[in-house]
């Protein structure tokens, strides 16, 4: 009836689980509780739950990316803390079965639901509004890719309490993630979570891609496009060519340890090292499938609060799309250690570093694009600038480990783990901090508190650089990752240092925390000018903060690259066009329904509860089949009822 | 223009910083022992300094800018509508295009230098070792002495050492830091490595692939000497030890657990062979599916040292 799920599956004998889950639990029930006493369970389902609407489920993405951060981050602070504490004779706190999945976590959560849906978030909040259209082209399947990353995210939490977790590292290398060497549920949980967000993110794929090409506002051209459009394009390319090998990839070692199958096995002929070029067939474009948006951040950033244009437009496509290409030809430099002979590990080097080359340009071009201009250091700029210092830094320790000899003496040691978190961290999160500190008026109507986002840039910042140097020196002295204790007293000082760093970004996040809440509750006084607070370049600024479901009453006409801020200059006003009427899709519990399947099912195929699974399956046959026959999914709103919106909107903002 | 003291005396500080944290690396990379690791560091290094000596420049333009453009110094020169220059685009076209030039030139060099495969280059003929990762042990077999050990690999300095790998288990990475090079070592498959000890010392090698619950204790001691210690100790093996044989070899590789030394007084021949075959006979599904908490059996294993 219950497959392999008993109630031993539950850790009543560890304190610090059992602890975590209490407040969990507890804080989910006061959530809940406070939602059915302020009478929220309508709005919560007509405004949020079934919304098609780009902006909120972009809002939703990147909500669920920052809770996701908080879970990724506790880990993070605990590996670090064990490092401190396990030196000599000492075992630290965390027995390795224990911290074998918080590291694994560590970097499942902060890739697939830490930083993937923070870009996705952010992708599907602007890219709409910056190329002046009124949805995504999809908005019913934009709203099942995000409840199937919400399920996703939501099964690898679940394994924190029932069963456990992964004890393979984020990647689940076989023969290790086998079922003769796994033996448990942590490896399924690993799989069923990223199938089911992985379908997501592929489907979110198609659609900002189709979203881009076919809904840009009349006379917006790709040459006029902005750049942050043209990094979520080429990273949703990248999303719809990299995600399917891994969806392959994972069903194939799905087969091995359902079905008895031998892809990667030892036996039976199985190559394990399959596996390995595969998963990085997709996790090297993984990488750029995250730093491209950023890199799209960083240029809206930093030409706004400069006031000028973008220096090198062209190049800065060029290099985005090069990039693109070559994002699929350097997988291997990831294991140059596998013994693939020098022809190969020479060529993958090379490929490895002429990336650097369109990366390197564009760091010139917002260096350029600094130069001439009068910049404002407002918290986006200085994650900006925070990033072209961080990140340089972390290119060069790429590239030094693309020559292969190299890797040989630095490969998987702390050199590495200091290496990607000097790029993920400096590039990625800062990106996707400055994005939201740079969209949150957009989104909201009001801006978040200045002060409290530098102070909470400043403890990143230092706090980075604490946590992630001493690691670099680490790896020179010849420390592997994923240890959990170790007999070498040299490296405890620098664990210590790195210690304090994590403690500097958890003060970080908690000035977060502090500034989102502050910001809420002091919203009036920082809702001036939310329409355009910055003085931006670009059309999403150009209608009211928020925007109205339709986003523009009028679509907007380009007529050149930065449409909006050449708007501004012209400042005529143009003649005032009738409204047309507008179809807007209606709300949809597609998305939460398939999500709630894909719960079912992907819990039932965890634990072998077979029926729980063949429910799910029927649950999404039904789901389809209704869906086919909704043919009222749309409603129009007329001239007259946009003018009236339009009038209130005005008002408003 | 005239910087504020503070950011001179921060840079002082993380220079002095720097330098002295590496100063202190007395193990590890940066400290090698064999013209390996020695040859791959100075590879390193020839990477590292060109490419510090651009991105240098490169964070002090980004400070600079920033602080020269800010939006309060009316001396800077505001140009709103300046966002193309062919020479400037060119240049930053070639500058990283040289140095992956540059760079990539010595990638392609190293990576066919260093090529693990490659025999070094010696008078002396090299010594063979057989090497196989367990859980989470590693045992040395040396066939032309007819001896192996576990966890322990004694090595005659000056003398290149062939190195032929595979594992019982799964993927591992043997790396010994102050020799240099760093092979996986996979089940069913075999993998070569050439070192060369220069020094006499004691040196740490580990796996850098994470391997299970036991991994954190995968460490081996190298025990570089001469040649005569060398042979003393193949002696002190053949003396101190057993014999492993096939049934000897299925059932240490079958015990899960770590640390301690071993030696092996006679071995049977194509052991190494036998290695490789019985890895990739082992059953695919666990023979009693362990509950979910099933990793505290781990401290079972002995973890003297």
């Amino acid at each position: 009836m219950f497959g392999k799920l008993t109630l031993q599956a539950i850790p009543f004998d560890q304190p610090i689980i059992m602890g975590t889950c209490m407040v969990l639990i507890i804080g989910i029930l006061a959530i809940l509780g406070l939602i059915t006493y302020k009478q929220k369970w309508q709005w919560l389902w007509t405004e949020w739950l079934t919304t098609v609407d780009h902006k909120r489920i972009g809002i939703m993405y990147t909500l669920l990316a920052m809770v996701m951060l908080l879970r990724g981050f506790s880990d993070a602070i605990m590996m670090r803390s064990q490092q401190a504490l396990a030196s000599g004779n000492a075992r630290g706190f965390l027995p390795p079965e224990h911290y074998d999945q918080i590291f694994s976590a560590h970097g499942t959560i902060m890739i697939f639901f830490m930083a993937m849906p923070f870009v996705v978030g952010l992708m599907n909040f602007v890219v709409p509004l910056q190329i002046g259209a009124r949805d995504v082209a999809f908005p019913v399947l934009n709203s099942v890719s995000f409840w199937l990353t919400a399920a996703g995210s939501l099964l690898i939490n679940i394994s924190l309490g029932v069963g456990e977790f992964a004890r393979t590292g984020w990647l689940a290398y076989p023969p290790l993630s086998e079922l003769s060497f796994s033996p448990g549920v942590g490896v399924d949980y690993y799989l069923w979570s990223l199938q089911i967000a992985g379908v997501g993110t592929l489907l979110s794929g198609v659609n900002l891609i189709t979203t881009i090409l076919k809904l840009r506002a009349p006379g917006m051209t790709l040459s006029r496009m902005p750049v942050f459009s043209w990094t979520a394009l080429a990273a949703n390319m990248l999303i719809v060519a990299a995600f399917p090998v891994l969806t392959a990839t994972f069903a194939m070692l799905i087969a091995d340890r359902y079905l008895g199958m031998h892809f990667f096995t030892n036996d039976g002929g199985g190559n394990p090292m399959m596996y390995i070029n595969l998963i990085w067939a997709w996790g090297h474009p993984e990488v750029y499938i995250l730093i491209l948006p950023a890199f799209g951040v960083f240029s809206e950033v930093i030409a706004t609060f400069s006031r000028k244009p973008l220096f090198g437009y062209r190049s800065m496509v060029v290099a985005t799309m090069a990039i693109t290409l070559l994002a699929f030809t350097t997988w291997l430099h990831h294991f140059f250690t596998m013994g693939s002979g020098a022809d190969v590990n020479g060529f993958f080097g090379i490929t490895t570093m002429v990336i650097a080359i369109p990366t390197g340009v564009k760091i010139f071009n917002w260096l350029f694009t600094i130069y001439g201009g009068r910049i404002r250091f407002t918290s986006p700029v200085l994650w900006t600038i925070g990033f072209m210092v961080t990140f340089t830094i972390g290119g060069m320790t790429g590239v030094l480990m693309a020559v292969p000899p190299a890797d040989f003496v630095l490969h998987n040691s702390l050199f590495l783990i200091a290496h990607f978190h000097n790029v993920i961290i400096g590039g990625v999160v800062f990106g996707c901090f400055a994005g939201l500190t740079y969209w949150f008026p957009k989104a909201f109507g009001f801006r978040l508190h200045e002060g409290l986002g530098k102070a909470a840039f400043w403890c990143w910042f230092i706090g980075f650089y604490l946590a992630f140097m001493p690691l670099y020196v680490l790896g020179f002295m010849g420390m592997t990752r994923r240890m959990n204790h170790y007999d070498d007293p040299a490296w405890l000082p620098y664990l210590l240092v790195a210690e304090c760093g994590a403690v500097f970004i958890l003060i970080g996040i908690l000035l977060q925390i502090t500034q989102l809440v502050w910001s809420i509750h002091k919203r009036d006084e920082l809702s001036k000018d939310a329409r355009d607070p910055w003085d931006a370049r670009t059309l999403e600024w150009s209608t009211t903060s928020p925007p109205p479901a339709y986003n523009f009453a009028l679509l907007p006409k380009v007529e050149g690259l930065d449409a909006y801020w050449e708007a501004k200059q012209g400042a005529e006003a143009s003649p005032q066009k009738a409204y047309e009427p507008i179809e807007i899709p209606k709300n949809s519990g597609l998305g939460f329904m398939v999500s709630f399947f894909a719960v079912i099912g992907g819990f039932g195929m965890i634990w072998h509860i077979w029926w729980m699974g063949i429910v799910a399956l029927l649950g999404f046959i039904a789901l389809l089949i209704g869906r086919s026959w909704d043919e009222h999914d749309e409603y129009e709103l007329m001239p007259s009822d946009i003018a009236r919106l339009e009038r209130a909107g005005v008002h408003a903002s | 223009m005239r910087l504020p003291n503070w950011p001179r005396a921060a840079l002082k500080t993380s220079i002095a910083i720097a330098c002295a944290s590496l100063s202190a690396c007395e193990e590890g990379v940066l400290v090698p022992k064999g013209p390996v690791g020695a040859q791959e560091k100075q590879l390193l290094l020839e990477a590292l300094i060109p490419m510090l000596m651009v991105i240098t420049p490169i964070i002090l333009l980004t400070l600079w800018f920033a602080w020269w453009f800010r939006a309060s110094n009316a001396r800077a020169k505001y140009r709103p509508r300046w966002e193309y220059s062919g020479h400037i685009e060119f240049s930053i076209w070639m500058i990283p295009l040289l140095i992956i030039l540059f760079l990539g030139t010595l990638a392609w060099v190293g990576a066919h230098q260093l090529d693990p495969y490659r025999p070094l280059v010696s008078s002396r003929k090299p010594v063979r070792v057989e090497v196989v990762a367990m859980d989470w042990r590693w045992l040395f077999i040396y066939p032309d002495q007819g001896v192996a050990s576990v966890n322990e690999l004694a090595i005659p300095t000056g003398t290149p050492i062939s190195l032929q790998l595979t594992s019982a288990t799964v993927m591992d990475s043997f790396f010994v830091p102050e020799l240099g090079g760093q092979i996986y070592a996979m089940p069913g498959m075999e993998t070569k490595l050439s070192l060369l000890a220069d020094q006499a010392g004691s040196y740490r090698g580990i796996s850098a692939q994470f391997s299970g619950d036991g991994f954190s204790d995968m460490h081996f001691q190298v025990l570089a000497t001469d040649d005569k210690a060398f042979n003393a100790w193949v002696d002190h093996v053949k003396a101190a030890g057993t014999r492993l044989d096939d049934a000897a070899y299925n059932q240490l590789a079958s015990e899960r657990s770590t640390g301690g030394t071993l030696y092996y007084a006679s071995i049977t021949n194509d052991l190494f062979a036998h290695a490789m075959d019985i890895a990739t006979r082992r059953p695919s599904t666990a023979g009693a599916a362990s509950p979910a908490h099933a990793g505290a059996m781990l401290t079972a294993g002995p973890t003297e040292h």
